[in-house]
């Protein structure tokens, strides 16, 4: 038996649709950002194994990874800012609640 | 000659528009009036000059052989469309234009320097003096164009000074209306105007001047016979040509907006409605004249327009109350005369002869004695104005004792249009009338009549203000002399009509060809006769108004028709609201209104229901709900990734 | 032939990979979801190291298990009581989520089960292809402004995490 492409993209597909059930269905902020963290790790993870099993001489795909994961991590620490600043405002997080240019 | 001085003249009034134009509203009244009447007066200086250089330097430029010649001082492009269309700019130096720089720039001087203090008090004292610039700009710049285009252009922009002068006092209903009617029945003439240029260079290949009049056979020859509805294509494009001068001078039947445009203030009418830009018409057939020469249907329609019109306006000024309609019915009156004069002329010798072109000669005299005397006629009346606050004889009468200046100057200008010797009327309307005999008795006869008719309505009119019978709100308000800005360029004025029929040598200096004619007055055949019939018009006028009587009241009711009818100038106004209101706005206009409202913005009004209808469908989908957004953004990448995954397959 | 060990580990990640994405998004506790999503993120890790990545690896537990983990338990400590429980889910959004989802799944592994390409390499014999990377390699990499090498958006991320910094400290910031 051999670990094939296929069996590393699979998990990576169950994480994205999870992710996207999670970002349209929860009223969360933090719910919903948890959600884009997984779509964000499935797409790294794809990344990574085209260039493992594809282009197995270069290292282009670990490259993009880092740099997403420097982006997510810049991206998530601005969001949970925005989050705090938001409870502070309105006393939740409720992504329903948030639908006026201005409060 | 050197550029500068004629450029100055152009660039002063302009520049005087600009600054007190922009800050007139900074300075004080005084402080513009001054500056005023400094730009005038530097501008008048150097119109003299140029003037004089041209008519006496003798220059190999300006005179060859005794022949005085057309110079264009400077002519540089300003618009080229293509090779053969381009538009410049210039200054052409020739007899007429020298003889125009002079009139406008004496008549705006003396304007100015009476506005200053006719005008003292007004609100708006500022802008009337950038407006009075603008105008002196406008008409300098149309004297002394070099082309056809240029003129139009300035043409238009005498229009618009007009316009914003009549409309001074804006404030009043009357005001805003006549300087609305002026602008557009002018304007409507000036599109037969830009028709007539169009065909014209159309067929020449040219704009200028120099180049249509010099060799007037080869435009004739250009337009190749063509023809339309019966006339030869030349005739069509003078006679629209002339169209505009029509609407510019007023002759009928364009002639309904001077009479209203005399609600604009006094000075304004002694310079733009009586001296200057009411003879651009006149000055139009002048500049164009070999031209005209050349198509004798042409020339014969403006002598029959000016033949009408004189005889019309001579009878309707006899019934006016208003002292300003009258002068404005005398200007229209005077400047058909000139009209006649320019189409009665011809540039052969008959009979052996020398009258060629004589009736140009003395259509522009005419013009110039016309333009001082009228002016002082109109200065005259500004100052009854500002005495007694209204404009109708009625309210005047045996004013001699109180304005023992404004009466005698008057009744110098009176005796001038009169034709009286030797004021200057007499010569230069004894050269027409001669001219008029020359080409045929009628026209000679017809005008001499009209020229009784003139001196009759005004020692009317003279007799009614100056002595009839003291007016009784004298007691309460007792009318005195204008003060010294007023006076100065009323005895100026005065003066000049005195001596410049006499000692002015007009002949030696303008003439159709530049060739000198020596005037000389015929004294059995024009002069008697028509020095006659203005006395027996003066003597006429002497017994019914000179004093207080029932003889013009039995007069009127002899034929009281009549007398309403040239009240009311014979109707003109009533038939022109008739069309325009009757026919055109409620047959034409209405239609389209109709077509306007249900059709084309019923199209629009239908596009702006259905994007309102669509937008309310789906604003739903712009609620700000971030996971919706995300929802369709999805399920558009999923059917595109769907969609061209079945076309790879 | 891979290593049977690597198939139990293979085999062992990724169901927990599956299982804890499920609860990460369908849990009512939010502090739960987020300690899911720690296990799908180290799960992630493990696959790295596993496809012989080790510094990724590191950087994936280091930075995210880590750092961005730490900042969503602050988060949530902060704007929520510990026992706090969202609302349940209207049947209305679950519907749309379920069908959004579910039908980009379903899409993903059918492309992914059509493409031959995909089952052509195992993982020992890319493993053995690519020669091990080294940290000097990585340097290069990230230093270099030539071909497939990364200087310039280097820079711009470091700019960018600067940017990210203040920020999220002028808007995090009591005024």
């Amino acid at each position: 038996m051999d670990l094939s492409m296929l069996w590393y993209l699979v998990p990576s597909v169950v994480m994205l649709a999870c992710g996207i059930y999670g970002f349209v269905t929860r009223k969360n902020l933090i719910a919903i950002l948890i959600s884009l963290e997984l779509m964000l790790n499935s797409a790294d993870l794809n990344f990574i194994v085209f260039n493992r099993f594809l282009f197995p001489g270069s290292m282009d795909g670990m490259v993009f990874t880092l740099f997403a994961i420097a982006i997510a991590a810049a991206e998530t620490a601005i969001a949970i800012a925005l989050i705090i600043n938001i409870y502070r405002a309105i006393g939740n997080t409720d992504i329903t609640e948030i639908n006026k240019m201005k409060f | 000659m050197d550029i500068t001085l004629p450029i100055l003249i152009l660039a002063i009034p302009i520049t005087m528009f600009l600054v007190l134009g922009i800050g007139g509203v900074k300075m004080s009244k005084k402080m513009a009036g001054i500056l005023g009447i400094i730009g005038m007066g530097t501008t008048a200086t150097i119109a003299y000059t140029v003037a004089i250089t041209y008519f006496f330097s003798g220059d190999a430029n300006f005179i060859i052989d005794g022949v005085r010649q057309q110079y264009q001082v400077f002519d540089f492009t300003w618009l080229s469309f293509t090779d053969t269309l381009v538009v410049k700019l210039g200054f052409l130096l020739d007899p007429i234009s020298a003889m125009m720089l002079v009139v406008i720039t004496t008549i705006s001087f003396m304007v100015h320097l009476y506005s200053w203090g006719y005008m003292e008090g007004e609100q708006g004292f500022q802008r009337y003096y950038a407006f009075l610039s603008l105008f002196s700009f406008s008409m300098l710049g149309l004297v002394v164009a070099t082309n056809i285009f240029q003129m139009y252009i300035f043409w238009e922009l005498v229009g618009v000074s007009s316009y914003l002068l009549i409309g001074f006092y804006y404030k009043l209903p009357s005001a805003v209306s006549a300087s609305k009617k002026a602008f557009i029945v002018t304007r409507f003439a000036d599109l037969g105007f830009l028709i007539g240029i169009l065909l014209l260079s159309f067929y020449t290949d040219t704009f200028n001047f120099m180049d249509l009049t010099s060799n007037p056979e080869r435009v004739l020859a250009s337009t190749g016979g063509a023809s339309f509805m019966g006339a030869s294509v030349l005739t069509w494009a003078m006679v629209l040509i002339f169209t505009g001068g029509m609407g510019k001078s007023a002759m009928m039947p364009l002639h309904i907006w001077l009479p209203d445009a005399m609600e604009g203030p006094t000075p304004v009418s002694a310079l733009i409605h009586a001296a200057t830009m009411v003879v651009a018409g006149v000055y139009l057939v002048a500049r164009m004249f070999p031209v005209y020469c050349v198509v004798d249907a042409a020339m014969t329609f403006i002598c029959c327009v000016g033949a009408i019109t004189a005889f019309y306006a001579a009878v309707v000024a006899c019934a006016q109350i208003d002292i300003k309609r009258i002068l404005a019915f005398s200007t229209i009156s005077q400047i058909a005369f000139m009209m006649v004069s320019l189409g009665v002329a011809y540039d052969k010798p008959i009979e052996g002869v020398h009258y060629s072109g004589l009736g140009y000669m003395a259509g522009m005299f005419h013009l110039f004695t016309h333009a001082m005397f009228k002016a002082l006629l109109f200065l005259g009346a500004g100052a009854l104005i500002h005495a007694v606050h209204s404009n109708n004889y009625t309210a005047m009468g045996g004013l001699r004792k109180y304005m023992p200046i404004t009466h005698w100057t008057f009744l110098i200008g009176c005796l001038a249009i009169a034709g009286i010797w030797p004021f200057a009327g007499f010569f230069s309307k004894d050269e027409m009338l001669a001219a008029m005999f020359a080409r045929h008795w009628f026209w000679g006869a017809w005008m001499t009549m009209v020229a009784g008719l003139t001196a009759f309505y005004m020692f009317r009119m003279y007799f009614l203000v100056f002595w009839w019978e003291e007016n009784p709100h004298y007691k309460e308000h007792k009318p005195h002399d204008a003060p010294w800005q007023m006076s100065v360029p009323l005895l100026f004025l005065a003066a000049v009509s005195c001596v410049c029929g006499w000692a002015l040598p007009f002949g030696e200096l303008v003439t159709w060809n530049g060739e000198p004619y020596h005037i000389h007055i015929e004294w059995v055949k024009v002069a008697i006769p028509s020095i006659l019939t203005a006395c027996v018009a003066i003597a006429l006028a002497y017994v019914m108004y000179h004093k207080k009587n029932d003889l013009p009241t039995k007069v009127k009711n002899f034929w009281p028709t009549l007398w309403t009818a040239a009240n009311r100038r014979f109707y003109w106004d009533e038939i022109y609201m008739f069309i325009t209101h009757k026919i055109i706005f409620n047959i034409i206009c209405k239609s389209i209104a109709w077509f306007d409202r249900h059709v084309i913005d019923a199209t629009m009004d239908g596009f702006a229901k259905i994007t309102q209808k669509a937008s309310y469908a789906i604003r739903g989908m712009q609620a700000g709900t971030i996971q919706a957004y995300v929802a369709w953004y999805l399920a558009g990448a999923v059917a595109l990734a769907a969609i061209t995954w079945i076309c790879l397959i | 032939m891979d290593s049977v060990g690597n198939i139990i580990v293979y085999f062992v990640v990724a169901i927990v990979m599956v299982v804890f994405s499920f609860k990460a998004v369908t849990t009512g506790k939010i502090l739960r979801a987020a300690t899911y999503l720690l296990f799908v993120l180290l799960g992630t890790a493990v696959f790295y190291f596993q496809l012989g990545y080790q510094f990724l690896g590191a950087v994936q537990i280091a930075v995210y298990a880590g750092g961005i983990m730490v900042l969503f338990v602050f988060a949530i400590l902060l704007t929520h009581r510990p026992d706090d429980s969202s609302g349940r889910i209207g049947s209305h959004r679950r519907q749309i989520g379920l069908t959004l989802s579910g039908v980009s799944a379903v899409l993903l592994l059918l492309a992914l089960f059509y493409m031959p390409v995909l089952n052509g390499v195992s993982l020992a014999e890319s493993l053995q292809a690519g020669n091990e990377i080294t940290m000097h390699e990585i340097g290069e990499v990230f230093t270099g402004s030539g071909r497939f090498q990364y200087l310039l958006p280097f820079e711009a991320i470091s700019v960018l995490l600067l940017a990210c910094i203040i920020g999220g400290v002028t808007v995090a910031r009591k005024n």
